[in-house]
């Protein structure tokens, strides 16, 4: 039987500053080394202040996952020498002398498997390793300390995955908590990273380190299985190891280095106090906790009568839940969330388009109105829509200038029901004996009017008209 | 003028107008570079103090508001870190590291109007007690220098013994302030773990050390403490002493207190002079009124291979970040891969620190972490528990600072094991994190042995009551340097 349990490694991306320092947390935007202090260079003399908040995050995402959490936690010291790690060792979180982490066992369902998490961990992230030069022999590494002290949270899971696919679905539903929560945006490119335990039957476990996205998680689980596999059929033993993910050829290389063999001498951190977790704190975390997928997801179907599979869509991404939540109002939810899953999703479907859209809640909950009442057509909403993406305009002014308003007119629209009778004699004749030609004759105005007319106003114009009834 | 002046004397001095701290500081630059040559307290001078002394001078003289220290010439130990200035830790691997910043207690005792003549030599990166593991040389004891000043603070002690300043600043994390200080004949204090932030102190073992005064009298060690201790947001493990002032009441006396004497700290291995000395002691802190009864810690006949294993440990994390890669002295790295370049870089370091350091990767190891250093970490909480209990029943421990007389230099230097005995008496408050102090007591054929007075957590104000106390009942000759 296959067997996948996953580290994975996620950036608190949302605080303001690393675990220990006051350098921020977004280290994305500095140049190279000038998101540094002496604490996060770890200076002679420089002492960690934990950030509380960032221990506050951690607790939530253990919550979240629905692990235990303990009453005191403490923080340890990882020995091993590494250029990218300026104090050559990394404060880290352990387990092994009680459960002194952020969160201890617990458990999501992926569809209809409980994924079980074995411990999650707060701790900081290493600087990162930039390798120039042609050759092997003319390499340069250099290092770039902007990242060093960003917090991490380390979450393990039990070797429960069966499938790649299995993992695949595992990380959506994972990324989609943790944004939820608004701890971290999975999207930000090295903000979660993971390592991929991958063992089949008959052979022994190895370990897959430094895969950089989630999307190759799945990859490299599959190559892995395949490879194993490979082997197996020929009779080859599958040897306990470390092997590095490739992320320009896309395969797992055998590590040369003597990783499996590091003794990493954990102690506890003496800098750092063991910060006390009282019960009145668990509650307050709980109590600010953000509301649930799946409550979102159930109070969408069941108070605005959203259909099940929308609210699905809506609820797991928090972009367009919270959109949602600051647009739509009683009456015009369920327009709201048509709107955003059949149109905006698709408008916006990359990180890009995301940000540099100007739409407002303002902006969806008037377009929302706007069809509501009939100002605007389904139809032409979805070119309101695409103006306000680009320009961030209100949009009765996009109306007015795109020139997308129904006409509603009854004075105009008269004249032209009036050129419409005269012009389809024939027509007219039929639909008294055959009321269901009445809808060619709105067809017919809706194609003078390029779509804009007011259907209700324009069929009770033809019948009055007419005097068809 | 008088250099030999307390602190506090120093202080009532500038502000009537007798002296000016011009005058002071300079005599007292005059008194370093004329002494200095044969005790080697200081690893560098300050050259550039004057115009602050000036500045100072100026402002007393206008009734300007004037800092606590009134420009008080100080040392600090080369293991806390002064802006923009070298702290070398006594060690070649730091040669030429500058910190960008100041220790917290650096801080404050500018914001004092502290002058810092210069930084005091140390056994390297603290570890020693005899200060000859200093990469720069070893110092001398004032008394006769042909002897070690103690360690690790050495060059704190015998700069306040010879009159180079009036006041230092060491690290204690096995008795590196408390045993110089005695083979000084200064006040040296070690604080309740956390009452004085550690931020800028060079970390050795971080988990029980703290910065502590080295002064003239007792009083003074007060007085530096109200200017040093303090909760700090720099470094998360101080506690917040409510900002005592330790120096008000500190001649309420002793009487009525509970005091115990610790068995394990006086015996077999106590030099016969620091036996009598601690009898006296005893006697004359009875006589102030206080009881004095034997009390046994069964632990502490352990506590000494607990603070190595303890300590090398450590020692062993917080110097790995010493890889010359960042900060350190001239070496060049091109040509080399990572694990070959810091190995040859470390090299630099001093033979008791790698002997240190080698400890330190071997007992907290998989496969001996058992046998050694989960078996320290047992006996440094049965003995916090013991020393919890004794406190149930008592105010204060006493016990010699150090169970010897200050010896000659070299005597003891190749003999690690005999140089760890020595610590014997002094580890037992760092692993407990209780405060202590050494008292000068008594001077036998020209060497002094200090008394070691020992208070619960946070009980700092008593202790030093008590150790002022004691420090009336003595009558010491004068420093012949």
């Amino acid at each position: 039987m296959t067997m996948i349990g996953l580290e994975i490694h996620c950036q608190l991306t949302n605080l303001n500053s690393k675990l220990f320092c006051s350098c921020k947390a977004n280290y994305r935007e500095f140049e190279i080394n000038q998101n540094i202090c002496p604490v996060c260079m770890g200076l002679p003399g420089s002492l960690p202040r934990l950030n509380q908040e960032a221990v506050k995050k951690a607790m939530t995402i253990a919550m979240a996952l629905n692990c235990s959490t303990p009453e005191k936690i403490a923080f340890f010291r990882k020995n091993y020498f590494y250029p990218d790690s300026p104090k050559n060792f990394q404060i880290t979180q352990l387990n092994i002398y009680g459960d002194t982490s952020v969160g201890g066992a617990g458990s999501i369902m992926v569809g209809d498997k409980k994924i079980r998490i074995t411990r999650i961990q707060l701790e900081e992230d290493p600087g990162r390793l930039i390798y120039e030069g042609s050759s092997s022999k003319n390499q340069i590494t250099l290092v770039d300390y902007n990242r060093a002290g960003t917090p991490l949270v380390e979450i393990v899971t039990e070797p429960d995955f069966e499938t790649p696919k299995e993992v695949r679905d595992f990380l959506n539903i994972l990324s989609d908590i943790l944004s939820n929560l608004g701890v971290a945006d999975p999207s930000l490119e090295g903000a979660m990273r993971a390592d991929a335990n991958v063992s089949i039957q008959g052979g022994k476990k190895v370990e897959i380190k430094n895969i950089g996205s989630f999307h190759d998680l799945e990859k490299a689980a599959h190559f892995e299985i395949t490879r194993q596999e490979s082997l197996h059929s020929r009779d080859i033993e599958i040897v306990q190891e470390t092997r590095h993910w490739d992320d320009q050829r896309k395969i797992t290389v055998s590590s040369r280095s003597k990783e499996e063999d590091l003794d990493y001498r954990y102690f506890l951190e003496g800098d750092i106090p063991w910060v006390s977790i009282d019960a009145q704190t668990h509650e307050n975390l709980r109590s600010e906790m953000p509301e649930s997928i799946s409550s979102k997801k159930e109070r969408y179907v069941s108070k605005y009568g959203i259909p099940i599979q929308v609210a699905d869509v809506l609820s797991s991404d928090k972009f367009y839940s919270d959109l949602f939540e600051k647009a739509h109002t009683d009456s015009n939810a369920k327009e709201v969330a048509n709107i955003i899953t059949t149109e905006l999703m698709g408008l916006m479907d990359t990180r890009e388009k995301r940000e540099s859209s100007k739409i407002t809640s303002t902006h969806l909950r008037e377009l929302a109105d706007a069809i509501q009442t009939g100002k605007v057509s389904r139809n032409s909403s979805k070119n309101a829509l695409h103006e306000i993406l680009k320009t961030g305009k209100n949009l009765s002014s996009v109306i007015t200038e795109l020139e997308l308003g129904n006409v509603s007119d009854e004075s105009e629209l008269l004249e032209i029901v009036k050129q419409v009778i005269s012009e389809e004699s024939q027509a007219v004749e039929q639909a008294k004996s055959n009321p269901q030609t009445i809808n060619f004759l709105v067809g017919k105005v809706m194609q003078k009017t390029k779509g804009k007319a007011d259907p209700a106003l324009t069929l009770d114009l033809l019948k009055k008209q007419t005097g068809i009834s | 003028m008088n250099l030999k002046i307390s602190a506090l004397e120093y202080v009532q001095e500038v502000q009537s107008g007798n002296i000016s701290v011009e005058d002071y500081v300079s005599k007292t630059i005059e008194r370093i570079s004329k002494v200095d040559e044969k005790i080697h307290a200081f690893l560098s001078v300050s050259e550039n103090v004057l115009d602050q002394a000036r500045m100072i001078d100026k402002k007393v003289r206008s009734g300007e508001k004037v800092g606590a220290c009134y420009g008080m010439p100080i040392s600090i130990k080369d293991n806390i870190c002064i802006k923009d200035g070298k702290t070398t830790c006594a060690s070649k691997m730091l040669e030429n590291f500058v910190a960008p910043y100041d220790a917290t207690v650096i801080q404050k005792l500018k914001q004092q109007d502290a002058v810092f003549v210069g930084k005091a030599n140390l056994d390297e990166f603290a570890m020693g007690l005899t200060t000859e593991f200093s990469a720069y040389g070893a110092s001398g004891n004032p008394w006769n220098t042909d002897y070690v000043p103690g360690g690790s603070s050495g060059g704190s002690a015998a700069s306040v013994s010879a009159f180079e300043c009036v006041a230092s600043l060491g690290s204690d994390t096995g008795g590196s302030v408390r045993n110089p200080a005695s083979f000084c004949s200064v006040v040296g204090y070690k604080p309740t773990y956390g009452l004085i932030s550690r931020f800028g102190l060079i970390s050795y073992a971080n988990s029980i050390e703290q910065i502590g005064p080295l002064t003239r009298t007792v009083k003074d060690s007060a007085f530096m403490l109200n200017i040093i201790s303090g909760l700090d947001t720099n470094d998360n493990t101080t506690i917040d002493g409510n900002e005592q002032d330790f120096l008000s009441g500190i001649e309420y006396g002793i009487e009525g207190k509970k005091i115990g004497i610790i068995k394990e700290m006086v015996g077999e291995g106590t030099a016969p002079e620091v036996l009598a000395a601690t009898n006296d002691a005893v006697s004359k802190l009875e006589g102030l009124g206080a009881t004095c009864e034997e009390v046994s810690l069964d632990m502490v006949k352990y506590s000494v291979a607990a603070y190595y294993t303890i300590t090398a440990t450590e020692a062993g994390s917080n110097l790995a970040r010493y890889d010359n890669l960042r900060y350190g002295y001239e070496f060049p790295v091109e040509g080399y891969e990572f694990n070959s370049y810091i190995a040859k870089a470390r090299r630099r370091f001093g033979p008791e620190v790698t002997r240190r350091m080698i400890i330190g990767g071997f007992v907290p190891s998989a496969g001996q972490a058992g046998k050694y250093f989960l078996k320290a970490l047992k006996v440094k909480s049965k003995l916090t528990r013991e020393v919890g209990e004794v406190f149930e029943r008592f105010d204060l421990l006493v016990a010699p600072t150090v169970p010897v007389l200050p010896f000659k230099k070299g005597e003891k230097i190749d003999d690690p094991i005999a140089l760890f005995q020595v610590d014997l008496n002094t580890v037992t408050a760092n692993l407990t994190g209780r405060p202590a102090v050494s008292v000068p007591f008594a001077i036998s054929n020209g060497l002094p042995i200090g008394m070691q007075l020992i208070a619960d957590s946070n009980h700092d104000k008593m202790l030093l009551q008590a150790a002022y106390a004691l420090e009336q009942t003595v009558n010491l000759p004068e420093v012949p340097i």
